[in-house]
């Protein structure tokens, strides 16, 4: 499967978000960085279709975001930044169970998916509990578990650690490198990408360096100095 | 055991066996009555009715008491307009009623998990299907319905905390702007969310 991205522009609110992007994704693991700004989490969001192009298309495994967002959606799962904007329903199981209804609706299969998926996350215990007294880092991995009982083929995390403690960064950093599935991480954290096998930086728009996650994260440094300076009027 | 508003409360009594269907359907009738005959004898006979269904499903004052909270000033301003207006007896049938709806809506999502009133509601709405309707996109909507009075609830609870924190008194702007702001913003967020898992 391979994600691709053809010429693709984004205007939001008049405002130009991305520019002019081609790009083929076909690595397991790709990371996508870049300042406050730069266009990530749009990236991010055209590959499931959650952002439609304004010029351009996205297409997974030659499904176009535009016309087949239902199927796109079913092959890519995403993961917002703030699990409180990605959890729906009151209690931890039921928000697992939501994920399911449009793939498996036979009650038996359907729970146990529920409990092997509870259990792979370490949220067996907390089934029943409120998911609005949930740590972030608990929802986090409660809104991974209810991606991931679908079982999609690629999984696209937004900035999945900004809003947790380093316990539970570590945890679901540990959770996506043994995802079988492809993975497209944004981040602001450069270690995250330490074993990918490609990563993309982003600066206003546009892809300004596009490489193994070596020389891209130098790149990024190199991009973060100039624009430090700029900022300090050195 | 769990106080918060449309959270099921674990358990195995014959409130929480019987099936949604028909717990959907004694809350429809118990509304009905409230609205349509909202007279003392009316009123005292749900409250008892309400009351054992409490008892029975084995739910805490708390829990009760954490269903109607939330109305705390509404039903102040229902009954001092009724007061102003020399109506008390009607204002407190009015505000009783409200507040066994609420207490009766609250026993059946205590005791009801959300699946499961998805299920019972997809199959009641499958006639759809033949007028071009969703009975799934049906059954979600109103789920979220009933789980939007909580999310409310948490959201006036967040702009209460703030205004204490900042040593600010709660005014009707302060309070209804920030609310609604962020309610909108819920909106856009959860839509997103069931976009991004297929299910918008």
């Amino acid at each position: 499967m391979s994600i691709e991205l053809d010429g693709v522009s984004v205007t939001i609110g008049g405002r130009r978000v991305l520019q002019g992007l081609t790009v083929r994704l076909d690595e397991r693991r790709v990371g996508v960085v870049g300042a406050n700004g730069s266009g990530k989490s749009t990236f991010a969001r055209l590959l499931n279709g959650l952002v439609l192009p304004s010029e351009g298309r996205v297409r997974v495994d030659a499904l176009d975001t535009r016309t087949d967002g239902a199927a796109v959606r079913r092959r890519v799962g995403f993961v917002f930044t703030n699990p409180d904007a990605q959890i729906v329903m009151p209690t931890v199981a039921e928000d697992v169970a939501l994920s399911l209804r449009a793939t498996e609706r036979r009650p038996a299969p359907r729970a146990a998916a529920i409990t092997a998926a509870l259990e792979r996350f370490g949220l067996a215990d907390l089934a029943d509990r409120p998911a609005a007294r949930l740590s972030s880092g608990q929802k986090q991995l409660l809104a991974l578990a209810s991606v991931l009982v679908t079982e999609p083929d690629v999984l696209v995390c937004d900035e999945p650690t900004t809003m947790l403690d380093l316990v539970h960064t570590r945890r679901i950093r540990d959770v996506l490198a043994a995802l079988p599935q492809r993975l497209v991480l944004v981040s602001h954290a450069l270690d995250a990408f330490d074993g990918f096998d490609r990563v993309l930086v982003l600066h206003e728009g546009r892809l300004v360096a596009d490489d193994a996650p070596g020389p891209a994260v130098a790149a990024y440094r190199t991009l973060v100095d100039r624009l430090v300076e700029t900022v300090d009027g050195r | 055991m769990s106080a918060a508003i449309g959270v099921v409360v674990p358990g195995n009594s014959l409130v929480h066996r019987a099936p949604p269907g028909a717990k959907l359907l004694a809350l429809a009738a118990v509304c009905s009555v409230l609205v349509l005959r909202p007279t003392p004898t009316v009123v005292a006979s749900v409250a008892a009715l309400t009351a054992g269904g409490y008892v029975l499903a084995g739910l805490s004052a708390r829990v009760a008491v954490a269903q109607v909270r939330p109305l705390g000033w509404f039903l102040a301003a229902l009954v001092t307009v009724q007061v102003l207006f020399r109506e008390l007896e009607r204002g407190l049938l009015a505000a009783g009623a409200l507040v066994l709806a609420v207490l009766a809506a609250g026993l059946v999502t205590a005791t009801t998990p959300v699946p499961a009133m998805l299920d019972t509601i997809t199959r009641a709405a499958m006639p759809l299907r033949h007028v071009g309707i969703d009975p799934e996109q049906v059954a979600l909507v109103l789920a979220l319905a009933i789980r939007a009075v909580a999310v409310l609830h948490e959201l006036a609870a967040e702009v209460r905390d703030a205004h204490t924190a900042r040593g600010l008194p709660l005014r009707p702007r302060t309070f209804v702007v920030p609310v609604t702001v962020r309610a909108l913003r819920h909106a856009d967020e959860l839509a997103e969310a069931l976009a991004a898992r297929g299910l918008g």
